[in-house]
């Protein structure tokens, strides 16, 4: 797994400076570098481009140090030295803490807008906090100008994207405008676009390749509303799908299978065709364990072999439909074969691992692997393909 | 800590009391109820739960209380979602009415080289002047038919055998492109042949002008030689090298094949679906005789009744099942059309069921000789010499005389199965139809009377069968819904 945040050692940076966006560059490029954004990654041979800002690695200090003694340095520990050209991180002085925003390799970028949320999902693995955290709207506003127009997939997440109101609509214009042909992808709940307005005002955006994922977890509003822990939820977040489908946004509905959620798999399936006929894609979940997870376990986790009946029927009754459907986040093994076909590797690159099973097993490159953190449970079922 | 509120705290209160949806149910068999709603939603339940049901006795608790809800079967507190739901589905499926009349059908030529017992229609004669249809006529037709709102619009042609009068066949299709050059509809042709005089040339128009190939194949050769006489006793030969010719020339999906069930059929569903597997269609529509012209007149309709035909219907169906289970993907498409009502969103506009009917404002007929009729079945009950269903004439009606005329008007207005005895109670009634011509011709009237009716006796079976077979086995649904859609 990658550490993608960390603490850094830096030189002259005055405590007080504000939080800074980097955009990591190797070499002289064309235009003048941005004063502000870009920064020089050292590594010990110098095709200095003039940046104000350097970074580097601890292995590089003493000379960086030397060299770039006019120039803001910023020193991160060796396990970062994965970070490349195009890269941006995110240095803050007075904690000196650094954070990887980006990756210009990984197959999916994701945003952090809010960590505020009107859900309290018992599986939710960015827990909310009631906080003002409008400066991460700022921050991405600020790194998106900074992004390759060729990004393959950026993702927007929360907390609950939505409910930063103006910011919402000013990044996503943002995206529009630098980058154009990047799919953009939002994970919502969906409800604040219940009110038809704001959806109106969402598609007016004009991004071609803007999409949204809003979760249901049953057709039964009693239990969505519990999983989510809030009464009312259902209701909205249907109303916020069909407004999003009458102004002809692009919708994917996710389901996470859990111990809550599996056995109502086939009335969910028949309630989504029948009612949400045209939404764009319907994606069934595996539980990542982490954050909120961890603490309600016995309520959600369950062997993913012993739902896989439920997740096949529900699988092969969309696909029947014709709706656009896919498994993420499940191991090959403890899919039915008949749906393997449907199984998109998915986890995020960097956290992404196989265990000691997986060692000689066929479909290993076809298979989306665990989450790092799937070692505080897992499967009784792993068996390698021959 | 974070603390998460229990299951407990998100149940619609105590004291809520659940109000009945608009639904109607019938007997599945000796236990079960299908209940069906606005939107033709159904669902399986046993007497004694439907009986809780509808006395507000069913616990929320119940496996069942929460499908009742989720397809608006009923409504409660824990949502005020399902009125609209509901309301948008029943919208979607009456969209195709707005659109009105797509299906027009042509007859160019009422002559044929075939004579079949059981044709309704066909004349053995060249006199040319009788039987064809004019340029003259022809102009009139296309003329009504691009006054028709509908944004699709498809011209079929019919005969006897349209390919006698191929000249005509050619003058209206350069026409009609001529004309939607202007009028950008989406414009699709289809000709109904038996392809025996089928020649190069015909094909090449086709295949420049993506016109469809609808053909007639009864089954193995000695069952559709017996039932299509021609000179040279060569009917399926001929049929059989045209429909490999035309898929040559059009591309196989371009060619289809209809067949016309008789009673020499009855005995021979298997061999019927193997021959129609082995000439490589996707499927087959295991068709009832219908109770016009001559099927009448000879007695074939008489000689087996709904039963019989049932029979055959089934055992088709349970061996089409096998073959899809042994892995050769075959459909019978009246199930399909069925099936689409039944499990999907959408409603697929076939003529024969629909309510309101689909006579004349789904599609109609423009005859050889000018008169206009609501359906190919009612001008084969003309015919018979009832002339119900005559609309009008081309050259003497507008299309505001044709299309609000009290011949259409009326028996779609009479007919509507929401409204007419035992439809408008049966729990089927959203997969049914009404077909006025059908009991006209059987009955006498619009509507006839159900209990005796070939057409709800047939088809109320096969929907209890489709969905008997889809609670029994979970594998049939799902290769149902893939037919359905
Ligand atoms: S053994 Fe490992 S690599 Fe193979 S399918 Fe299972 S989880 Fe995937
Ligand atoms: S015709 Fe028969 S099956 Fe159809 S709706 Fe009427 S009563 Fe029901």
């Amino acid at each position: 797994m990658l550490r993608l945040s960390g603490f850094a050692a830096s030189a002259n940076i005055e405590e007080s400076a504000p939080r800074s966006a980097l955009r990591l560059m190797t070499s002289p490029t064309c235009p003048t570098p941005n004063p502000d954004h870009d920064a020089y990654l050292f590594r010990g041979n110098t095709s200095d481009p003039g940046c104000r800002w350097v970074v580097t690695f601890e292995e590089h200090q003493a000379v960086a140090e030397k060299l770039f003694s006019d120039r803001r340095l910023v020193v991160l520990p060796d396990y970062f030295s994965y970070l490349g050209e195009g890269d941006v991180v995110r240095f803050a002085p007075d904690r000196k803490a650094v954070r990887v925003l980006f990756r210009k390799e990984a197959n999916a970028n994701y945003f952090l807008l809010t960590e505020r949320c009107n859900h309290l999902c018992l599986m939710c693995s960015q827990p909310p906090k009631d906080i003002d955290d409008r400066w991460l709207a700022k921050e991405i506003l600020e790194v998106l100008p900074l992004l390759p127009a060729t990004t393959p997939f950026l993702g927007i997440t929360g907390g609950e994207p939505t409910l930063v109101g103006e910011d919402f609509f000013e990044i996503l214009s943002c995206a529009r405008d630098h980058l154009p042909s990047t799919p953009i992808h939002i994970l919502s709940n969906g409800r604040t676009f219940k009110d038809r307005a704001f959806a109106q005002r969402y598609q007016a955006i004009g991004h071609r390749r803007l999409s949204v994922g809003i979760p249901i977890y049953s057709a039964d509003p009693e239990v969505h509303d519990y999983v989510v822990q809030s009464k009312g939820a259902f209701d909205e977040t249907i109303r916020g799908i069909m407004n999003l489908k009458a102004v002809g946004a692009e919708v994917e509905i996710r389901v996470v299978v859990h111990k809550q959620t599996y056995d109502g798999l086939a009335d969910l399936s028949d309630f989504i065709f029948r009612n949400l006929t045209f939404v764009d894609h319907v994606t069934f979940m595996g539980l990542e364990i982490t954050g909120f997870t961890r603490a309600n376990m016995d309520k959600l986790w369950m062997d993913p072999y012993d739902y896989r009946n439920e997740l096949r029927a529900a699988v092969q009754y969309l696909a029947a439909a014709r709706i656009n459907v896919s498994v993420y986040n499940h191991q090959l093994c403890l899919l039915d074969d008949s749906i393997h076909r449907f199984a998109k590797r998915s986890i995020s690159d960097w956290k992404n691992e196989y265990v000691d099973e997986c060692n000689g097993c066929a479909k290993r490159d076809g298979c989306g692997g665990f989450f790092s953190s799937s070692n505080l449970a897992r499967s009784n079922h792993i068996r390698a393909f021959s | 800590m974070t603390r998460f509120a229990p299951a407990s705290d998100f149940r619609r209160p105590v004291d809520d009391r659940y109000q009945l949806a608009y639904f109607r149910f019938s007997p599945l068999d000796d236990e079960r109820y299908v209940l069906t709603n606005q939107a033709g939603e159904y669902l399986v339940l046993p007497r004694a739960v439907l009986a809780s049901f509808v006395k507000h006795e069913l616990p929320s608790t119940h496996p069942a209380y929460s499908r009742l809800r989720s397809r608006q079967f009923l409504f409660d507190a824990s949502s005020n979602l399902g009125r609209d739901l509901l309301s948008l589905k029943v919208r979607t499926k009456a969209k195709r009415l707005e659109n009105f009349t797509s299906l027009h059908i042509m007859v160019v030529s009422l002559r044929c080289e075939h004579s079949c017992p059981y044709c309704q229609v066909s004349r053995q004669s060249e006199d040319r002047s009788a039987f064809d249809m004019s340029e003259e006529t022809a102009e009139k037709a296309l003329a009504l038919i691009f006054q028709s709102p509908s944004p699709a619009i498809k011209i079929e042609f019919q005969g006897g055998e349209p390919l006698l009068n191929f000249p005509l066949i050619q003058h209206v299709v350069r026409r009609a492109e001529q004309i939607n050059q202007v009028a950008g509809r989406s414009l699709q042709f289809v000709i109904t042949t038996n392809l025996a005089v089928v020649t190069d040339e015909i094909l090449e128009f086709c295949r420049q002008h993506r016109i469809l190939i609808s053909t007639s194949l009864d089954g193995p050769a000695a069952l559709h030689n017996a039932n299509r006489p021609r000179p040279g006793k060569n009917s399926y030969e001929l049929a059989v090298a045209g429909i490999h010719k035309a898929r040559n020339a059009l591309g196989h999906e371009r060619v289809s094949a209809l067949m016309t069930t008789t009673k020499a059929s009855l005995s021979q569903v298997r061999t019927i679906i193997d021959e129609y597997v082995s000439l490589d269609f996707p499927g087959i529509f295991l068709r009832p005789l219908s109770p016009y012209g001559f099927a009448v007149k000879t007695k074939f309709y008489a000689a087996y009744d709904v039963d019989r035909w049932l029979d055959f219907y089934f055992e088709g169906l349970n061996y089409i099942l096998d073959l899809n289970r042994n892995g050769v993907p075959f459909k019978e498409f009246y199930a399909a059309t069925i099936l689409t009502k039944m499990l999907t969103p959408f409603e697929p506009g076939y003529v024969d069921l629909m309510s309101p009917a689909g006579i004349g404002i789904s599609a109609v007929v423009y005859n050889y000789d000018a008169s206009v009729y609501a359906s190919d079945e009612a001008r084969m009950l003309a015919e018979m010499g009832d002339k119900t269903f005559l609309l009008g004439n081309v050259h003497e009606n507008t299309y505001a005389e044709i299309f609000g005329a009290d011949a259409l008007l009326d028996p779609i207005e009479q007919s509507f199965a929401g409204s007419v005895p035992m439809c408008s109670e049966c729990a089927y009634e959203p997969f049914c139809g009404s077909d006025p011509v059908f009991h006209t011709a059987t009955h006498g009237d619009f509507v006839g009377l159900k209990t005796r009716s070939g057409f709800c006796n047939r088809n109320m079976s096969i929907f209890k069968r489709l969905i008997a077979l889809m609670e029994s086995d979970v594998a049939t649904r799902e290769l149902f819904l893939s037919w359905a859609n």
